[in-house]
């Protein structure tokens, strides 16, 4: 199938002006004859609900927390990103788009990323008029601050919980809607399916996690507001109910995923204490600014920090100021996490042995401990809280975890994936931050997706095909998904074997971080290829899932996702397999500089591997979006 | 460590619950309390004994999903939520008591897991600005002084968990409704529905069957995020000015 990225001709600049005008509208006393469905209600779905709502659509909203306030945007800490030149330091929209795409290093779509850069200043307006209460200076106009190794200061924020106070603004837009009766909301609802009739979508399929009840809703248009899938690690810094179920539902009925393997995994972490852990914590990267990352030069296993004072300059390793002069240890996340991994397999981890000191005495005698207090004061809380050690009196403990995927669902420049009807926003489609995510960016395309995309778009398509258009629930199709989604449901309830629904997921995700993480092998690779179908296979035969399908019953849940992270995980191996070049976070032990430095390939790479689901149990096809770079010169990234 | 838990056994809304015993021999000091129960859980399905139901998602403290009461305190001994609490606040040999949060605005759903709609249902009565997306001022163009922009934030820091219902004998949800009230009448955006907006929350609290306030201070005590009483001082204000002049907005103009 030819991809058509749907990217409209002309400069850069002018490319969403003059797409927006030749989009089709539809009249506003027409709006409320079409319905909408959203998923999810993080950045992405509560404001595109909500946006689509004041237009006059009838608009249907799903999660699966309890309320949509507690979806895991909520827990972005640092930042958005916005193209305001507040600071008069030499910002502009050109300059977050060039720092967007050589971020993530050559492999997204400029049109895409120039229309992001340039609705950020819209974002921060719109939530200044909610009430968000951003950071402000003495004068009474908005703080920013410089992130993730920017050169500007072009990032609003909200002391460390930005992504909460978004959140909360879109939340209250959200409910402002409900309480017009223009969005109904249902809350502990899951997507199980989605329905395609005629090559369109039509409708999904859920299940109500109280009672149980699979039901079908009807619509003219899916929007899949989903999020990411870094829970197929197991251990990530998503949320616990973070899952892939809609979007990978979403592929099996034809909407095409790109480059699955593109993950993004962030240096400073508080590390694994036992088998028992559910989930990681992540650390601003700010601490970098003053921590300096060591281990010793000879393994020394079970070294903790109380005993890191005695270990002499000498025979320590500060492995990032001495392979990286001139960035030390504010390189880019990829390369810290990775030469943090690689330290510990030589074995000279510390703690656990899946640690690297962060340390900060140095920084302490220089500037004193109240300074760093006031700086840093929040994190070293947090961390105490956590590990129950004091990181004033020694080192702290940190290590890489997975946070973000890149990947996601295929879309064009209207974010509509390869299924008419279907879209995704947010961090569930493949998105605009290409092999790696700069900071502060998550945010700013979730709420730019969700408030002045789509609302946009969706006009286009809905004029196009008109409300006549629409297939009721009644329709065989919504039978013949709910009749799947009971017989699945009822297949995992009755297995009954011996092996707990986490068991697998923890040797899902060990495998998953061990071969398709932060450094692959085209041989490491294949084996876990291997071992997770082994794993599906076991699964389908020997999980354990009690009490019955007709009640609140969170292992039945847990399952039914794990059991979609089994196929996904395979294709992001697939996909990591296909891609020999190293790019982003993605260093391909295969392709390296003779330095040992990630080596991209853009003559053999640079596309978007868009996968297409060809059958349950057959290899996926592979279709190519090639990227086309006229703006930006690709250049190899250098932190020596 | 070894620990036992008495927790809060209910098969759903309808059904009578009562306290099961556990012992736990495979407790570690770095456990959070809800892996804590993770072991716990995965070592029952083991028995073909039906896991513990419990509300939790972000597990860092910011979602406001958890809801445990531990030892006749939300969230536990600290002023923190559930899942940053970790076993080392615990003695070994210890026994912990766990509920689901008791309120009659808050029902069980099963086990510790309780409905919390009604805290949405006050949101939606007027818990946000309205504005539509779109055609709004340049973010700059109203300056905020820092220190109401820093009060209104204190306020926006709520999590919505419900720890102040569960602390308050009355099972008041002055707090949370304040919190929000508190937010947008201090900020500029918040004054065109000022009124209305404190007239409204306040109604839908009281038609979900929230107690009143009687100045304990229970709840402050326990929010996980230092929410103040000052934001209820600050809503009995605003609400008693709204009334007090309530009369032009509900008919009109006051003909």
């Amino acid at each position: 199938m030819k991809l058509d990225s749907k990217i409209p001709e002309g400069p850069l600049a002018e490319k969403w002006t003059k797409h927006k005008f030749n989009l089709k509208l539809v009249n506003p006393a027409n709006k409320r004859k079409y319905d909408v469905i959203v998923v999810g209600t993080g950045l992405a779905g509560a404001s595109a609900a909500a946006s689509l709502g004041e237009l006059g659509y009838n608009v249907k909203a799903f999660c699966y927390q309890d309320s949509p306030r507690r979806a895991h945007s909520i827990a972005a800490q640092g930042g958005i990103n916005a193209a305001k030149n507040y600071q008069n330091d030499g910002d502009s929209v050109y300059r977050l788009f060039y720092d967007t795409v050589k971020g993530g290093d050559y492999r997204a779509r400029e049109g895409n990323v120039y229309r992001l850069a340039e609705t950020s200043v819209s974002i921060i307006d719109q939530c200044v008029a909610q009430g968000v209460p951003f950071a402000r200076e003495y004068g009474g106009l908005l703080a920013n601050r410089s992130f993730g190794g920017a050169q500007v200061s072009r990032t609003f924020y909200a002391r460390g919980q930005t992504g909460q106070q978004l959140l909360l603004g879109a939340y209250g837009a959200l409910n402002r809607q409900i309480a017009n009766g223009k969005v109904t909301m249902y809350t502990r609802c899951e997507m199980l399916d989605v329905v395609v009739i005629d090559g369109k979508a039509r409708g999904i399929i859920t299940r109500d996690m109280i009672t149980g009840k699979v039901e079908s809703h009807s619509a003219h248009v899916v929007v899949l507001c989903t999020g990411g899938y870094s829970n197929v690690f197991f251990l990530s810094t998503s949320a616990k109910g973070c899952n892939a179920s809609a979007i990978w539902r979403a592929h099996k009925k034809g909407a095409f995923f790109g480059n699955p393997c593109f993950t993004q995994i962030h240096p400073t972490c508080v590390p694994v204490t036992g088998t028992h852990q559910s989930k990681l914590t992540l650390m601003s990267e700010s601490l970098r600014n003053d921590g300096r990352v060591w281990v010793p030069k000879k393994a020394m296993p079970g070294l903790k920090s109380k005993d890191a004072a005695n270990i002499p300059e000498s025979e320590r390793d500060y492995f990032l100021e001495r392979k990286y002069p001139s960035f030390g240890n504010l390189v880019p996340r990829d390369v810290a996490s990775r030469n943090a991994k690689q330290v510990c397999d030589e074995g000279r981890g510390v703690g656990s042995g899946l640690a690297v000191f962060l340390d900060f005495t140095d920084a302490i005698k220089r500037v004193g401990e109240d300074t760093i207090r006031a700086k840093y004061g929040n994190l070293f809380d947090m961390y105490a809280q956590i590990t129950g050690e004091n990181p004033y009196k020694g080192p702290m403990m940190i290590y890489p975890a997975v946070h973000y995927t890149m990947g996601g669902l295929w879309v064009d420049y209207n974010l509509m994936t390869t299924v008419p009807g279907l879209y995704a926003l947010g961090e569930c489609n493949f998105s605009d931050h290409g092999a790696n995510r700069l900071g502060a960016s998550a945010l700013m395309q979730g709420l730019a997706d969700g408030y002045f995309v789509i609302p946009y778009t969706i006009g286009d398509y809905l004029a196009t095909i008109g409300w006549n258009d629409k297939v009721g629930t009644d329709h065989p199709a919504f039978k013949e998904a709910m009749d799947g989604v009971n017989v699945r449901v009822n297949k995992l309830i009755s297995i009954k074997g011996k092996k707990t629904v986490d068991e697998f997921h923890r040797q899902l995700g060990l495998t998953m971080w061990e071969y398709c993480g932060m450094s692959r092998t085209e041989e490491g690779l294949k084996k876990a290829k291997k071992i997770i179908q082994d794993l599906r296979t076991e699964f389908w035969t020997n999980v354990n899932v009690l009490g019955s399908s007709n009640e609140l019953n969170q292992e039945l849940e847990k399952a039914g996702r794990v059991a979609d992270f089994l196929e996904l995980g395979e294709l992001m191996v697939d996909d990591a397999l296909n891609r020999t070049e190293s790019c982003g976070g993605h260093f391909r032990e295969e392709s390296q500089t003779p330095e040992g430095e990630a080596l991209r390939r853009d003559d053999e790479f640079a596309y978007v591997a868009a996968w297409e689901y060809k059958g349950d149990n057959q290899p996926e096809a592979l279709n190519k979006e090639e990227l086309k770079f006229e703006n930006v010169k690709l250049t190899q990234r250098s932190y020596k | 460590m070894k620990i036992t838990l008495k927790v809060w056994r209910q098969k759903n809304k309808d059904t009578k619950g009562d306290f099961k015993t556990y012992e736990h021999n495979h407790v570690s000091t770095d456990m959070s309390f809800l892996e804590m129960l993770d072991v716990l859980n995965e070592e029952l399905t083991k028995k073909n004994e039906e896991p513990i139901a419990f509300d939790h998602d972000c597990r860092e403290g910011i979602c406001g999903t958890c809801s445990l009461y531990i030892n006749g305190h939300p969230h536990g001994p600290l002023q923190t939520t559930a899942c940053q609490l970790h076993m080392r606040s615990f003695k070994d040999g210890e026994t912990i008591t766990i509920e689901p949060w008791r309120a009659r605005s808050f029902p069980v759903i099963k086990d510790l897991i309780v409905d919390r709609t009604a805290f949405e249902r006050i949101q939606q009565a007027g818990g946000y600005v309205s504005v539509n997306t779109g055609g709004v001022p340049d973010a700059n163009a109203i300056a905020i002084a820092k220190n109401i922009a820093e009060e209104a934030f204190d306020a926006a820091a709520c999590i919505g968990c419900g720890a102040c219902v569960a602390a308050c004998k009355n099972a008041s949800a002055m707090l949370f409704v304040s919190a929000k009230v508190s937010q947008l009448a201090l900020l500029p955006q918040g004054q065109v529905e000022r009124k209305t907006r404190v007239e409204k929350m306040v109604a839908q609290m009281d038609a979900e069957g929230f107690g009143s306030c009687t100045n304990t201070y229970a709840c402050e005590a326990e929010c996980p995020k230092g929410i103040k009483v000052t934001n209820i001082a600050r809503m009995n204000r605003e609400y008693f000015g709204a009334m007090l002049s309530s009369y032009q907005i509900e008919s009109g103009g006051g003909e």
